[in-house]
């Protein structure tokens, strides 16, 4: 099955109905009011075994909707874009705004602030949802990743998945903004057996663009060989070791950094980046910035989900926080201006002291490489960190055997200021990007 | 249920200009094609929700999604569509673009529909528009006022009540013809405690399937006092000890261990492709014999529980362990059949917009013969966990972690001091085997739980009595 579709046949459609929606809601007696509208269409599909397991089709449409009556706001959800469901969606979020409590902080942002400009950002690239297209390229995965090496045994499957997405916002400010949108992704999770047991692993492709994807054999290939180098796990004896991350776990890194200097965790007073604005908080080689004008990036926009203008800027430069991530309301909150954060960052991207990846081991002599890490436990209030990890035990710079059922832990306060260098190899998929980084010293917790 | 049915028509069909006969030849249509199994699941949610911080109720948002997914099951193959415009062209695409998997398939007829009668585990009222607007504000704002009454150290309060409401319809080519009306509830109370230089937050909360008038008239000054306890509890935590260790897992919510070490990998579908440390093992011994673990969607109320699964299958008790032994997997149609199981009323989708798949739904282990106390003073050393944030599992390996939130030093068969939250890691089935003491004090979990799987999310339960694992990796960071 082949269907053509290209989602900017309905911007025009979607920005119509954004008007009509912040009309509803002036007339509802809103004294401002903001709506993002959305569409997406998709195709994802999966090859296990070599056979088309299953394939599955998506056509979603949906808008959120703020009313600002005075200081109290409210907000509605919709999937139903009917008149009626309009009116009724709007009806509800005034109903809410009527009961809500007055915050002074509440408030479209500042008009001036606005994006004026809306760049292309080469965000666009579609092809046919084609399901015979997409099942020969999970093939070609999936079989590259069982011929690669014979432990492989078993699979979850291979994955296609394409879509286009286009998204308006409007505010009763006069602005409007849209912006369509691709995405293709490959994935690969196999299963690798031997006299030790089963273990898995997985890699992925994706990007904006089909034609950067990388090629199917290659990412079956690559999701063999992570497969087949965790089989025979051992356990460690629990002791301080230096851990290396690679660039997959690295990023999480990067996310508990930011999500520490949000808004939101700061004026809920929840954050371990308390009051941290100006202050050394990581090793001086450490810088933490976003790009939100890269071409063809995930991450790529033009403007937040307050329409305020995007630019390119450091959250953390040599160690040091220069900036909060904030949207209109919680700059307001913390009496500062918006960094043109609402909805979160737009490419953040993780730097330090470049090393060849290869050199960090050397570097590292001895210690844990972490390939995976499991479960949640990180305390965003404390910095409290104790997670779970597999990896590779390295001696005298050079991997030795995989690890497993071991957990790495300390306060992320200590983590930021112990990283002592950085690789070169970040991983370029996704909104969130960061390289190996290497750690001087945690607590590793194993059984052995 | 048949009164179901016919309001679930009413809600889903009628106003998009469908009826059961619409759905009936589009069944035809998927059978004709090839399809062992064709489905329409109709679905309907409406959802409030309101936040109280800083001492003032300033957020709430309605939400109300609806659409159809359509399946084709052949053999191991499934097509899907998914739209959330269920008019008659909208529908008539999604069921054009789920046959498009089977073509090959010899046709085959749709059996008659046939109205099921399942006695509903709840009550299928909308718990939205059970309290006024005015009166929520003023029930969350109730709790704040508690927390900082409770305790001056209470530094922030943060409120969130989520009320929703769920019409589903499923009518499937083997003749199911199923509804359901499912209400939740859901308040927590989180909340920030400052002494000194020392910050730590607090959690409580709880829920079900149920509107809010039937929890108790105090329980929201009880949530308030729990975050709160919590909270202040860290504030003198010390650093948690790392390495192997045994460990006395209190009753209730510590049932999450039950869910990650053994809850996933007992579901039908890793099983089938061999994929789960537990595959292939059905008779054999894979915990101590004091565990006896059971998955049953049919406790009243309860945040897990479900009349009918998402396709239509009404749930019922699973034993998955008895006395140690693996007996059972958790199965949804598709699984089932390729295993030559019957459904054991666990499958499951986050919204008309996922597949179906095994599921979990109330997970937890029957009581033993112990007195809690008896179990604490039987360890020398070692941690006393009573409440945990969340849990991951890798099936294939066995692998998993969970991480708590309140747990204490156990020396010389005494709980002791407080320590700061660390993920506890083992293997699913050689922790199970060493689980050497279990309790006479069974708990459900308070109804909070949230299970993720391949990118969809259900709301769960969990319990257990408290239990002694003799050894399990803790990764605090006292070396």
């Amino acid at each position: 099955m082949r269907r053509e579709v290209d989602i900017r046949q309905q911007e025009e459609e979607l920005r119509t109905l954004a008007g009509a929606i912040l009309q509803e809601a002036r007339r509802g007696g809103a004294s401002a009011a903001e709506v993002s509208v959305s569409q997406d269409i998709g195709l994802t599909l999966k090859v296990r075994k070599g056979e088309l397991e299953t394939v599955e089709f998506n056509a979603d449409r949906g808008f959120d909707i703020s009313v600002h009556n005075g200081r109290r706001t409210g907000a509605a959800s919709t999937s139903d874009s009917s008149e009626d469901a309009i009116r009724e969606t709007v009806a509800r979020a005034l109903d809410i705004a009527r009961h809500t409590q007055e915050d002074p902080c509440n408030g479209l942002a500042d008009p001036a602030l606005l994006a004026r400009r809306l760049p292309d950002l080469d965000l666009f690239h579609p092809i046919p949802l084609d399901t015979e297209v997409a099942t020969a390229a999970a093939q070609a995965c999936e079989a590259a990743g069982f011929s690669h090496d014979r432990r492989i045994v078993n699979s979850e499957g291979a994955e296609a998945s394409s879509s286009q997405s286009c998204t308006v916002y409007a505010n009763s400010h006069g602005f409007m903004g849209s912006y369509a949108t691709t995405s293709q992704s490959l994935s690969c999770v196999l299963i690798a057996e031997d006299g030790n047991g089963m273990q898995r692993d997985y890699w992925y492709s994706a990007d904006r663009n089909p034609k950067a994807l990388e090629v199917p054999e290659q990412i079956g290939r690559t999701a063999a060989q992570r497969t087949v180098a965790r089989l025979s796990p051992r356990k460690i004896a629990t002791g301080e070791h230096p851990v290396l991350y690679d660039p997959q776990t690295a990023r999480s890194l990067a996310r508990h950094v930011i999500a520490a200097l949000s808004g939101g965790p700061l004026y809920r007073k929840a954050s371990f980046l308390l009051d941290s604005l100006g202050a050394e908080v990581a090793s001086r080689q450490l810088r933490l910035f976003e790009q939100p004008l890269l071409p063809g990036r995930f991450g790529s926009a033009a403007f937040d989900g307050d329409g305020v203008v995007t630019a390119e800027k450091a959250f953390i430069d040599a160690g040091a926080v220069r900036s909060y991530a904030l949207s209109a309301y919680s700059g307001r909150r913390l009496g500062l201006p918006t960094t043109g954060n609402a909805g979160g960052v737009h490419n953040l991207r993780l730097e330090g002291k470049t090393t060849p990846a290869e050199a960090l081991f050397k570097e590292m002599g001895r210690g844990l490489y972490v390939t995976d890490l499991m479960g949640q436990g990180v305390n965003q209030v404390t910095g409290d960190y104790s997670r779970g990890a597999a990896g590779f035990w390295v001696e005298n710079g050079e991997v030795q055997y995989p690890v497993h059922e071991v957990t790495i832990a300390a306060n992320l306060k200590d983590i930021l200021r112990r990283i002592v260098a950085t690789g070169d190899d970040h991983d370029q998929r996704g909104n969130v990007i960061a390289p190996s980084v290497l750690i001087e010293r945690m607590t590793v917790a194993g059984g052995a | 249920m048949s009164g179901l049915v016919a309001v679930a028509e009413a809600t889903l069909l009628g106003p998009a200009d469908l009826c059961r006969q619409d759905v009936e030849k589009a069944l035809g249509r998927l059978a004709a094609a090839g399809a062992d199994l064709g489905e329409a699941f109709f679905q309907s949610r409406k959802s409030e929700s309101w936040a109280l911080e800083d001492g003032k109720v300033k957020h709430g948002s309605f939400s109300v999604d609806r659409g159809v997914g359509v399946r084709a099951v052949s053999g191991e193959k499934t097509g899907a569509a998914y739209v959330e415009d269920i008019r008659p062209q909208g529908f008539k695409s999604a069921v054009e673009a789920a046959c498009a998997i089977v073509r090959s398939g010899a046709s085959q007829e749709a059996q008659a529909l046939q109205a099921q009668v399942v006695q509903p585990i709840y009550e299928g009222v909308n718990p939205i528009p059970t309290l006024g607007q005015g009166d929520k504000v003023a029930l969350l704002s109730r709790i704040d006022r508690a927390a900082r009454r409770m305790d001056n150290r209470v530094q922030e309060v943060s409120v969130h009540l989520s009320l929703s409401f769920e019409t589903v319809l499923v009518m499937a080519t083997d003749g199911v013809l199923a509804a359901d009306a499912r209400p939740m509830a859901r308040l927590g109370v989180s909340v920030i405690v400052v002494e000194g230089k020392r910050r730590e937050s607090g959690y409580a909360g709880g829920g079900g399937r149920r509107d809010l008038s039937a929890f108790s008239h105090n329980w929201p000054e009880e949530l308030a006092q729990e975050a709160v306890r919590c909270a202040a509890v860290n504030l003198d935590a010390v650093e948690a000890p790392a390495g192997a260790m045994p460990v006395v897992l209190g009753p209730g919510w510590p049932g999450v261990l039950l869910h990650e070490a053994v809850g996933h990998g007992l579901e039908g579908d890793f099983n089938r492709k061999g994929a789960s440390a537990f595959a292939n093992r059905i008779g054999e011994q894979v915990a101590s014999p004091a565990c006896t673990v059971i998955d049953d969607g049919t406790l009243p109320n309860r945040r897990g529980s479900l009349s009918i699964d998402d396709e239509g299958t009404p749930t019922q008790p699973t034993v998955l362990i008895e006395n140690g032994t693996l007996v059972g997997y958790m199965q949804d149609k598709l699984n089932a059949k390729l295993m030559g199981a019957a459904a054991t009323g666990n499958g499951r989708r986050q919204s008309y917009a996922h597949q179906p798949m095994p599921r979990m739904t109330n997970t937890f282990m029957q009581p033993g013969a112990y007195d809690p106390q008896e179990i604490i003073a039987a360890c020398p050393k070692g941690i006393y966990a009573v409440n945990f944030g969340g849990g991951q599992v890798d099936i294939t390996s066995g692998r998993f972690v969970f991480s708590t939130t309140e747990a204490y030093l156990i020396e010389k068969g005494k709980v002791t001091q407080p320590i700061r939250g660390a993920t506890l890691i083992g293997n699913g089935p050689e922790v199970m085997t060493r689980v050497s003491m279990v309790g006479n004090n069974l708990a459900l979990d308070e109804g909070v739980g949230v299970c993720g799987k391949e990118g969809q999310t259900v709301p769960v339960g969990v319990g257990q009595p408290t239990l002694l694992v003799d050894e399990i990796t803790v990764g605090g960071t006292s070396a």
